[in-house]
């Protein structure tokens, strides 16, 4: 049974880590993800979790790595300038295959930047981030309900590969509300039932995690490997983790694509603005489609093969909050023989439904490739 | 259908809120909606606004390029927000607090002393109830029956005194006679 409600993305990436089970959220506020920490300061109690606002973001990202290790479903949440300090951490998160769930609803930048949407951290998130050979999984949700249901999925796929998942969504999806379907059965946890059965599920799922090795072994949690060889075959076990991802997990929607000579590849909000163009434009009868991204890493490049299965020689256009960090997984995924042009607006703007559509007209007959393509105003 | 709103004032004119109850509204007539508050560096006094849809299809962009309607409350919204007023669009403009007069006149304007009619009621920060009362008069976007619930709904838990001058200040807004 469901309930209809009204809420905001950030609340509802809130509710919806409380729902999976998070039982500790570490945090230091920034805008505009505040929401996230003010509601977590009131509901964790309700259900008997932790609640901490840190000192630093360091602090918090620490916090949640040692509650990752005891067993408990955990997660961090911040805005682009804060996740920049927590790469420390997730490094090591992922150095100690530990699951825990990184919210990172951006604003532009580079340096503290403002406060206004963007989508600049693409490859912050996508390609590490911080040091060595590691990747997070990260999902991109294009609405309010999606913010609620991939920050659930975060969490089992957190859980299933013991790596570290980051949802990646905007300023814009965190403030605005819409409402969503949540299951009502789960909507109140009392208290003292969700305080014991995390810690039971806890103890008895992860063998590996820290839950004092009375009458066992001990576990060892660790990203430190000294003795040689050894950060070699990690490696060389985590590359295969990745390989398995790419291989499982790669997510996407595509719209209208069977007979598109031009198709957006865009994702989040960003995704949301080109569907509005990519109506106007069909009313005109120009044939555009939409490939858009849920899974940015593994980045889902089977959709486009299955394109490029079809024979057609069709034309790509990026569009991001960005100056054209996406593009280059699209131009991987496709390969040199295809074209792919950019749209892409940050510090503030958000290209628009008239200039995403003013670009695929302008493309629509254009032989040769030409960048960028990026609208002036 | 497809409204799509924008409603702007100053911090503590109740702007979010009403924004909010038209999202519920649509929430209770079983529609899409969203509804994007301005979160900048706002200050108190300074000025707020949001943009609300509404529609029976599937919402794209949260973002108002043109309004089908624009709930004004204050002068520098107004100076602000006329030009995303699209053309034959409705400016529902309160009289008490803007001494100034729209400079396009291709969109319906409507004036109400919104903040007098709220003094009238006797309490000032009603000016948002008679707003939406009048508002929800002209464009008739939900029955009765569902904008009373919504209203009882959203003050829930609330002193009597409040959900009977509420009540009284959206009814002020949705009797005010406005020109069809």
């Amino acid at each position: 049974m469901s309930e209809k409600i009204l809420i905001t993305g950030n609340e509802a990436i809130a509710e919806a880590a409380i729902q999976a089970g998070a039982r500790f959220y570490a945090g230091y506020p920034i805008t505009p993800q505040n929401e996230i920490p003010a509601y977590m300061a009131k509901r964790m109690p309700e259900v008997g979790g932790v609640f901490i606002q840190s000192e630093s973001e360091l602090a918090a990202i620490s916090m949640v790595m040692g509650a990752a290790a005891c067993g408990f479903r955990a997660l961090t949440s911040s805005s682009s300038p804060g996740i920049s300090l927590k790469q420390e951490g997730i490094s090591y998160i992922a150095g100690a295959e530990l699951p825990a769930v990184i919210v990172n609803i951006m604003r532009a930048g580079p340096g503290l930047g403002n406060i206004w949407p963007a989508q600049s951290d693409y490859f912050q998130a996508t390609k590490g981030g911080g040091h060595g050979d590691y990747h997070n999984i990260v999902l991109a949700p294009a609405s309010v309900q999606e913010a609620f249901d991939l920050t659930q999925f975060a969490f089992e796929l957190a859980d299933k590969y013991r790596n570290p998942v980051m949802v990646l969504g905007d300023g814009l999806l965190g403030q605005m509300m819409e409402p969503i379907l949540v299951p009502r059965s789960s909507f109140l946890v009392p208290r003292e039932e969700s305080k014991q059965s995390t810690k039971h599920e806890a103890q008895s799922t992860k063998t590996w995690a820290l839950t004092g090795c009375k009458d066992r072994k001990p576990n060892l949690v660790a990203s430190f490997r000294m003795r040689e060889g050894d950060l070699e075959k990690l490696n060389q076990h985590l590359q295969e983790k990745y390989q398995e991802i790419e291989g499982k997990e790669q997510g996407f929607e595509a719209l209208d694509i069977a007979d598109a000579n031009t198709i957006i590849v865009a994702y989040g909000t960003m995704a949301r603005i080109a569907k509005g163009a990519i109506k106007t434009l069909r009313a005109k009868n120009i044939k555009v489609g939409l490939i858009r991204p849920i899974t940015l890493w593994p980045f889902p490049k089977d959709i486009f093969d299955r394109v490029k299965g079809q024979g057609l020689r069709v034309k790509f256009l990026a569009v991001e909050m960005s100056y054209g960090q996406m593009v280059e997984d699209v131009r991987l995924a496709v390969g040199s023989e295809y074209m792919v042009e950019f749209l892409g607006r940050s510090g503030g703007g958000i290209p628009s439904e008239e200039e995403i559509a003013y670009s695929v007209e302008r493309i629509a007959d254009r032989k040769t490739k030409r960048y960028p393509l990026n609208a002036k105003r | 259908m497809t409204e799509k709103i924008i409603v702007a004032g100053f911090g503590g004119q109740g702007i979010m809120i009403m924004s909010k109850f038209l999202s519920c509204l649509a929430v209770a007539t079983d529609r899409f909606t969203t509804y994007l508050p301005a979160y900048g560096a706002e200050v108190r006094g300074g000025t707020a606004h949001c943009m609300v849809i509404i529609s029976d299809e599937e919402i794209y962009s949260p973002l108002i390029e043109k309004a089908d309607s624009a709930i004004i409350m204050n002068e520098p919204s107004l100076i602000r927000f006329e030009n995303r007023i699209k053309e034959g669009g409705v400016l529902f403009l309160n009289k008490s607090l803007i001494n100034i007069k729209p400079k396009r006149n291709d969109f319906k304007t409507i004036e109400v002393p919104f903040t007098e009619i709220a003094q009238g009621t006797g309490n000032i920060k009603c000016a948002n109830a008679v707003a939406l009362g009048a508002y929800l008069a002209y464009k008739k976007i939900a029955p009765e029956d569902k904008i009373y619930a919504v209203l009882y709904k959203m003050l829930d838990g609330l002193s009597k005194e409040i959900i009977a001058l509420n009540q009284k200040a959206l009814e002020e807004g949705l009797n005010y006679g406005l020109p069809r």
